[in-house]
Formats: structure tokens, C-alpha cells, sequence
């Protein structure tokens, strides 16, 4: 009833391996004319279906608002700002001395972590020197997401003295390495710079 | 949707589930092993394309109404920010924008198909008044998605329209204002006309499958208007009407492709890229093409709700074809009379859109009515005189009989009648 | 067929012959009430001119994008807005195409308004590459209050928001050409429409300016906006009104429809696969329709 496409196509390979016979000529072309068209149909398909896929991507005005410029001449030691940076907040803070301290005083085998996760230094390992601003040891700027799944952790909280999140209790140090708690990474850190003393541009 | 299944499960999981939802039989008695006219000509290719084109505009759609926003302030800029920011949103509004205009070009050809080879006719009453409803949807559908992007004829363009209803004798004028949800077009409206919009296309979806039921109950018509009378006169629906369509649907492609990518903006006006106004109305509003020779019957007559009335009057009267047409013969094949005046009938709705076009003075006024009146003519005396006056030509027995004769005439005749 | 196609035809003939004997008819039409609430503008309609971006492989001229944006720049901005474009969008490929450094630069020369900051307070700043064109008034009617009532349009959508209809015939043919620039030829036909005597009977309202080609009646309340050697242009450029407008109607052009481009190109991709795949289809169709006679 049915002596169509599918057939056709699934007798291919008999048919093309004997293209000698004359005989066999005519099949064989009416299958590579199956074979083509079936093919441009795919070829098709897939193309009409990228622009459908790829709209939901970031649109050209969302990417533009890469990059955020922040004040932070008012920043004291012992204080954080929190800014939208496409979106997500990040974390700008001014660390004590202490903190400083106590975050160099952490082994690298006591962290669950041994990453810097930090884009500016994308391989270096968590030390302290590798998670705060290259020179300025006091500013640790992170972004302000639980790498568990997604949540905010609250500032100067937690057994570390540093960040914890309220969600499912992962606890950073205050270098803002994970300590413990279902957290897989240390909070991460986006590429930035110091614009001057006072001004940095994330992103 | 056709009578049983001769579908044969052969795993044993295609077993089991087609005894508890017997759906891949069903595709298979209706797409697969469906028994259609061996004579179909390519105007028959437009089901298909309008089956493509409902899901063409239903994707499409979607996925604009992730980036649109239904707000008199912001849906303008919104629709900008898709022309210019989102992933491809150019072209995903384009293939929308004009994918309704080529929804309508071939809804008028499939239309003008039908009333050529009698397609309405006993026993397909149903299935005709079916694709009316299908019609009015995909007027109501298409127009409350040009009132979308808020330019001026969008904006202009609901006024006129919803203003039609306050015609109505007495309630008229709090329809209107139930319709705006305020005194006049504003953000209510807009909000309202977006859900409904995006509504509306699932429901002519359902309509669809309706159509295609009945379709598949009755059987298709074929050119020659002469029932299936033995399986010599039928081949399977697959691969035969499905490569044809296939071919069919490629070619309407092209013709679109045509539009969206070098004339994007050739169908519509460019008033509308001029945002809504709701103090200034253009000098001369005009609705989208495919409302133009309604539009026109609108104007011919010189009386608010006489108008009104004549406009939807123009689309109602189709439902009461079938019995208006009193041939006993279906196709206009055989109807050398009816198939003139069939071409009248298309020549008058050709000439009543570039009416509808045209500032409503002088001559065209005239030339409107002289339209209007024949196009009611058309259906209300032409059809059922005809149908008594003529002497059709001698009806072959049957499809292959038909066919048989056409071949044996010359093969290349065939060919571009096929 | 041969009589029905005729009947037909002649009634399409009958029906397209009746309103070309009416706009015939128009001119002493219009000399009986040439005030007439009806009045056909433009007076003058617009020459087509030739652009790079028209047709089947159009793409926009950089050098022209960027010379535009010039005039709109020094002599445009000073009263209409562009806001649906923002400085990122000048460096796009396919439109003015302007280094990622001069685009900054650019934006820096603008303040824009910015904030709340941390007191609540509304401030300025230097643009940056992510902020819309700043528009020259706070809003509409502060725009309207600055020029005698009648308020400047935006342009970001001026090269698709005119365009004057060259009549059913023409639109028939214009499927084929490919004819979408009626915006275009409209602005450059106004801009370089002035120092025009009006005819005898057009009678110029206070505080306008005659143009024939003005779409919306004889005369507009903008005065003629360009001279010859107004603006400098650095890659030699003729410095005429003509040229000038044909630059900054190609910018606007640009500013309407900033991916005209990449839309013909891809455009050009996509037919040329339609029409293989067709021709593909057609032999299928045939290869599986040979043994039925139909």
C-alpha cells in the first residue's frame, strides 16, 4: 500500500553497492533523489529552528549592560556596598584588618575548594591574595550568589565570620571561600577593574 | 479521522499502547493510508498551506510574546527593541507580520478553489460553513494583532472598527465602550486585544481539526466534482498528496520568503511605524489589504448601520451557499456558464480591494456601489439562476474516466492542468 | 477557458480604467476647491533615487552611514531626537560600522541622566555605549513650546514611516524591483525641496515653509534645515545640500532598519535554498507520481 519513502530509503545500502548492473541504474538514482530531498528537508528544519532557539538568548541590550561603574570612595573598612551587575548583585567590601588576617591564616588543604574562581586570576589557586583585589588586599569583590543554587548570602554571618547563606546553610569564609554547607565552589569573583582609587568597573 | 484503521502495531510497546490510545492509528488512517482523488490539481495544495501557515503564525507568535509588551507606553518600543535588539527578532516579527497577509492570500485562493469546483456542495454543507468560521476567527485574530505595535493605524484602525458596533440600535454605544474598557482606544483595549490574540489562533487550531474531520467523513472534492467510486480512482495519501503538498508548500515558501526578507514592509503602511496619536487621525486611513474589498462594501452604502450591516452581511451570506447554488453539477468544470461568472465574481473582489483602497470620493464611491451591489448579486441571483439556465456539459462516469480521457488527449495538456 | 478568462479580464480592465479616468480627472478637481478638506499632498511626489541598500543584494554604504550620521549630528540633533538608537548600535556591522574606541568616545561627548543615586537624586553623566541618542527636548510638549507649536518628530523610524503611494500600477511592479526606499526618497525630496516659488492659488501659512514634497500639506514649519558647505565632511565628500541629504536619508534609512543587511543577505541564502529544495521536491513528486496517470 504504502510503496513510498520509507521503504525506499531503508533498501539503500543493497541498492547502491550494485550500481554495476544496468538493471539496478534506475533504483538506485530514484533513492539518492529520496536521500537529497530528505536531507535538504533536515537541512531546513535545523535552520528554521536556530532563529527560534536563539532569540531567547540575551538580547544585544541586555550584553551592552556588561559593564557596571561603582563609587566606592564611601566605603570604610568594616563596610560593604551590594550593586546590580546584569542583574545579579555583587558584593563590594572593604575588609578589616582582621578579616584579612584570618582569611591568610587558612590552610589551602582546609578548603573544600582549592580554586581562586576568580576571573581575573582564572587559575590560581584560593589564597587569599588570589580572592581580594591585586594590590589592594582589602577589597574582596564577589558576586553575591550562593554557588549552591542560586540564593543570596547574608554578610558577616555564619561560623567563618564571613558569608552564609540562609537557604540550605553553606558557610564562606571571609575570603568568601566555601567552608561548608552544600556549596560546591567558592563565591565567585567577576572581572573587574580599578578605574582609579575610588572607582572600579565590573565586567 | 477516517472510518477504521487498517494500522498494524508490530512491536510489542506499539501494541500496547495503541490498545490504550489508539492515536498512530488514527495519523495512519487519516495522513498515511487516506484514500484521495488521483486527479487533484495543485489549488488543492492550499490545505496544506494553510495548515503550515496556522503553525508558522502560531510559532512565531509565541515566541514574539516573549519579547512584546502590551502597553500603550512601552508596546511600540518593545516592538522596535525586537526589530533591532532581540536574536533574529527582525525576522521572526517580519515572517509574522507578513506570514497574516500570506495566511490570507491563500485562504482567498483555497475559498475561490472551493466555490470554482463546488467543494461546498451536499454532502460538504459542514465542512464549508466550518472554514467560515474559520475565516471570521482569522479576521478578528488578524486584526487585534495590528493593533498591536500602537502606530497610528493601529491605533486609527481599532477606532474605525470597534466603532462599527455602535451601529447596534440602542446598546450599540455601551458595546463599544465595553469593547475599549474605557471611553475611547486606550491601554485596556490594547491589553485585552493582546489576550485575546494570542487566544483566538488556538481556537481556529480547534476549528482546524473540526474542518479536517469533516473533510475526512465526506471525502475530498477533485476537480472533476464526480464522487469516489472504486479504489481505481483514489491513491494513498501518503506519498502522493504528501510530496505534492510538500512541493506545494516550498513554492508558497518562496513567494513569502519573497516578502520577508526584500519587501518586508511592502504590505503594509507606513503610517504605522508612526506611534499612536490618539489626537490626530492620518489623512487617509486604510485597513490591511486583506479587509479591503469589505471595507469598500462598508463605504458603498450611505448609512451608518446599513453598512455595517452590508459588510458582515458579505461574509455571512457565504455560510448560505450550498444552498443557494442550485446546479446539479458540482465543477465549474463542466459549468461553462457559472465559470464565467465565476470570474466576474473574482474580478469584483479584485476591484472592490482597490476601492477599499482609495479615498472614499467621486467616482469610487459610485463604482463601489455598482461592486457591492453586484457582488451580493453574485450569491442571491446569479448562483440559483444559473444553476436552472445552464446546460452543463455531459459529467464523466467517473474520476478515472476522467482522467483516462485527459491522458489519451495529450499528456502535455495533463500536465499543466494537474 | 478562453471566454471566461476574457470576461474576467475585461472586468478587471473595467474596474482599474474607472478610477485611472478619475485621478485624470484630479487636477480640475483640485483647482475647483483647492482648499478642499481633500487636498491630494504631496504636490510635487518624489524622484526615486539609486541607494546602495535598494534590491535584491542592497547593502548600506558605511562611509554614507557614517557621513549621515554627521549631518544628523551637527544639524538634525539640534531638534530632533533619535531615541530608538543607542551609541553601541553606530558600531554595528552592516550600519555605520564605527570602532568600539570611537564609539565610546562618541558617547562621552553626551550627558545623560542617570540615578536615583544613593541621596535620590537625578544626575548627569557622560553616555556610555549602552545609552539611547539623548533627544534634544524633556518630552513632547516641551518640544512643541520650543518651535511654535509644532514639535519636531523623533526620527528613528522616519526612513519606514513615509512614503508617498506612486499609485496601483507602480505597487504592481514594485513586487517585482523590489521598491521598499519610498522612505528615503521622500527625506531626501523634502530636504532638498526648498527655495520652491509656490504655485498661483497655494497660499503659505504663517510661520511655514513652502515644500511641494511635504506629505501632509504645502508647506511644513521646519525651515530649509541644510545649505551647501554647512557641514565638513573629512573623506572629501561633496559639501552640497544634495549630497547631504542623500547621506542623512540613508543614515535614517540605517536608524529604521538597522538590520536591512544581514536581512538581504541571509534573504539571499534562504531563497537559493528554497529554489534547490523545490527543484528537489518536484522530482520526488514526479518520480513518486510516474506510474499514475492523474
Amino acid at each position: 500500500m504504502t510503496p513510498g519513502l520509507p521503504r525506499a530509503i531503508g533498501s539503500k545500502g543493497s541498492d547502491l553497492a550494485s550500481t554495476d548492473s544496468a538493471h539496478r541504474a534506475e533504483p538506485t538514482r530514484r533513492d539518492f533523489l529520496y536521500i537529497a530531498t530528505g536531507a535538504a528537508a533536515a537541512v531546513g528544519a535545523v535552520a528554521v529552528a536556530w532563529p527560534l532557539i536563539d532569540q531567547m538568548n540575551p538580547d544585544a541590550a541586555a550584553l551592552a549592560l556588561a559593564t557596571t561603574d561603582v563609587d566606592i570612595s564611601t566605603v570604610a573598612p568594616g563596610a560593604s556596598v551590594t550593586v546590580k551587575w546584569r542583574g545579579k548583585p555583587v558584593f563590594i567590601r572593604n575588609r578589616t584588618p582582621e578579616e584579612i588576617e584570618a582569611a591568610k591564616a587558612v590552610p589551602l588543604a582546609d578548603l573544600p575548594d582549592q580554586n581562586s574562581r576568580n576571573e581575573n586570576a582564572p587559575t590560581a589557586t584560593a589564597d587569599d591574595s588570589n580572592r581580594a583585589a591585586a594590590g589592594k588586599e582589602n577589597w574582596l569583590i564577589m558576586v553575591g550568589i550562593c554557588t549552591h543554587l542560586g540564593c543570596v548570602p547574608l554578610g558577616q554571618h555564619g561560623p567563618f565570620g564571613g558569608w552564609f547563606c540562609p537557604c540550605h546553610g553553606s558557610a564562606y569564609d571571609t575570603a568568601g571561600r566555601i567552608r561548608q554547607g552544600p556549596a560546591p565552589e567558592n563565591l565567585h569573583v567577576p572581572k573587574y577593574e580599578f578605574v582609579s582609587d575610588t572607582q572600579i568597573r565590573i565586567g | 479521522m477516517a472510518g477504521t484503521s487498517t494500522y498494524q502495531p508490530k512491536s510489542g510497546f506499539a501494541k500496547w499502547f495503541e490498545a490504550r490510545l489508539p492515536i498512530v492509528g488514527l495519523v495512519h488512517s487519516s495522513f498515511v493510508v487516506y484514500p484521495t482523488p488521483r486527479n487533484l490539481n495543485y489549488w488543492w495544495t492550499f490545505g496544506a498551506i494553510l495548515s503550515v501557515m496556522l503553525g508558522v503564525q502560531i510559532i512565531t507568535g509565541v515566541v514574539l510574546a516573549m519579547h512584546y509588551t502590551p502597553h500603550a507606553t512601552l508596546a511600540m518600543g518593545s516592538v522596535e527593541h525586537i526589530m533591532r535588539d532581540v536574536n533574529y527578532g527582525w525576522l521572526l516579527r517580519y515572517l509574522h507580520a507578513n506570514g497574516a497577509s500570506m495566511f490570507f492570500v491563500a485562504v482567498y485562493v483555497h475559498i475561490l478553489r472551493g466555490m470554482y469546483y463546488g467543494s461546498y456542495k451536499e454532502p460538504r454543507e459542514v465542512l464549508w460553513i466550518l472554514g467560515v468560521i474559520i475565516f471570521l476567527l482569522m479576521m478578528a485574530t488578524a486584526f487585534m494583532g495590528y493593533v498591536l505595535p500602537w502606530g497610528q493605524m493601529s491605533f486609527w484602525g481599532a477606532t474605525v472598527i470597534t466603532n462599527l458596533f455602535s451601529a447596534i440600535p440602542l446598546v450599540g454605544e455601551s458595546i463599544t465602550t465595553w469593547l475599549w474598557g474605557g471611553f475611547a482606544i486606550d491601554n485596556p483595549t490594547l491589553n485585552r486585544f493582546f489576550s485575546l490574540h494570542y487566544l483566538l489562533p488556538f481556537m481556529i487550531a480547534g476549528v482546524v481539526i473540526l474542518h479536517i474531520w469533516a473533510l475526512h467523513v465526506s471525502g475530498q472534492n477533485n476537480p472533476t466534482g464526480i464522487d469516489i467510486k472504486s479504489k481505481d480512482d483514489t491513491v494513498p495519501f501518503t506519498p502522493h498528496a504528501t510530496i505534492k503538498d510538500s512541493f506545494g508548500i516550498i513554492c508558497f515558501f518562496i513567494f513569502f520568503a519573497w516578502f520577508v526578507f526584500f519587501l518586508p514592509n511592502y504590505l503594509g503602511h507606513p503610517d504605522n511605524y508612526i506611534p499612536a496619536d490618539p489626537l490626530k487621525t492620518p489623512a487617509h486611513i486604510v485597513p490591511e489589504w486583506y479587509f479591503l474589498p469589505f471595507y469598500a462594501i462598508l463605504r458603498a452604502i450611505p448609512s451608518k448601520l446599513g453598512g455595517v450591516i452590508a459588510m458582515f452581511s458579505s461574509i455571512a451570506i457565504l455560510i448560505f451557499i450550498p444552498w443557494l447554488d442550485t446546479s446539479r453539477v458540482r465543477s465549474a468544470t463542466y459549468r461553462p456558464l457559472y465559470r464565467q461568472f465565476f470570474w466576474i465574481f473574482v474580478a469584483t473582489g479584485i476591484g472592490l480591494g482597490y476601492l477599499g483602497s482609495q479615498p472614499p470620493e467621486g467616482i469610487y464611491v459610485i463604482a463601489g456601489r455598482i461592486l457591492t451591489f453586484y457582488y451580493f448579486a453574485h450569491f442571491l441571483l446569479v448562483m440559483p439562476l444559473i444553476g436552472i439556465l445552464e446546460r452543463p456539459k455531459s459529467v464523466p462516469s467517473s474520476i478515472t474516466e476522467a482522467v483516462l480521457a485527459k491522458t489519451r488527449s495529450g499528456h502535455g495538456a495533463a500536465e499543466s492542468k494537474a | 477557458m478562453s471566454l471566461a478568462g476574457l470576461a474576467g479580464i475585461a472586468a478587471l480592465a473595467l474596474v482599474l480604467a474607472v478610477p485611472a479616468s478619475a485621478q485624470e480627472a484630479e487636477p480640475a478637481a483640485e483647482a475647483e476647491h483647492h482648499e478642499g478638506a481633500t487636498a491630494h499632498y504631496p504636490i510635487h511626489k518624489p524622484e526615486p533615487q539609486s541607494w546602495t541598500f535598494a534590491g535584491f543584494f542592497g547593502k548600506f554604504d558605511t562611509a554614507q552611514l557614517q557621513r549621515g550620521f554627521q549631518v544628523y549630528r551637527e544639524v538634525c540633533a539640534s531638534c530632533h531626537g533619535l531615541k530608538l538608537v543607542a551609541f553601541r548600535h553606530l558600531g554595528q556591522e552592516g550600519g555605520p560600522h564605527f570602532g568600539e574606541e570611537e564609539v565610546r568616545a562618541l558617547a562621552a561627548e553626551y550627558q545623560v541622566t542617570d540615578g536615583p543615586d544613593d541621596a535620590g537624586d537625578m544626575f548627569e553623566r557622560p553616555a556610555r555605549p549602552s545609552d539611547y541618542l539623548p533627544s534634544p527636548f524633556a518630552n513632547d510638549q516641551a518640544a512643541a513650546a520650543a518651535n511654535g507649536g509644532a514639535a519636531p518628530p523623533d526620527l528613528s523610524l522616519m526612513g519606514k514611516a513615509r512614503g508617498v503611494s506612486r499609485g496601483v500600477l507602480w505597487a504592481l511592479l514594485d513586487f517585482f524591483t523590489q521598491y521598499q526606499e519610498g522612505g528615503p526618497d521622500y527625506i531626501h525630496a523634502l530636504l532638498t525641496g526648498y527655495d520652491q516659488q509656490p504655485a498661483a492659488g497655494v497660499t503659505v501659512p504663517e510661520g511655514t515653509h513652502y515644500n511641494p514634497y511635504f506629505i501632509a500639506g504645502p508647506a511644513l514649519a521646519m525651515p530649509k534645515p541644510l545649505s551647501d558647505g554647512q557641514v565638513t565632511y573629512a573623506d572629501g565628500a561633496p559639501g552640497t545640500v544634495d549630497q547631504y541629504s542623500r547621506d542623512v536619508s540613508a543614515f535614517l534609512m540605517w536608524a529604521a532598519e538597522p538590520h536591512l543587511t544581514e536581512r538581504k543577505r541571509i534573504g539571499f541564502q534562504v531563497f537559493l535554498f528554497l529554489c534547490i529544495f523545490a527543484g528537489l521536491l518536484y522530482v520526488t513528486k514526479k518520480k513518486v507520481w510516474s506510474g499514475v496517470s492523474h
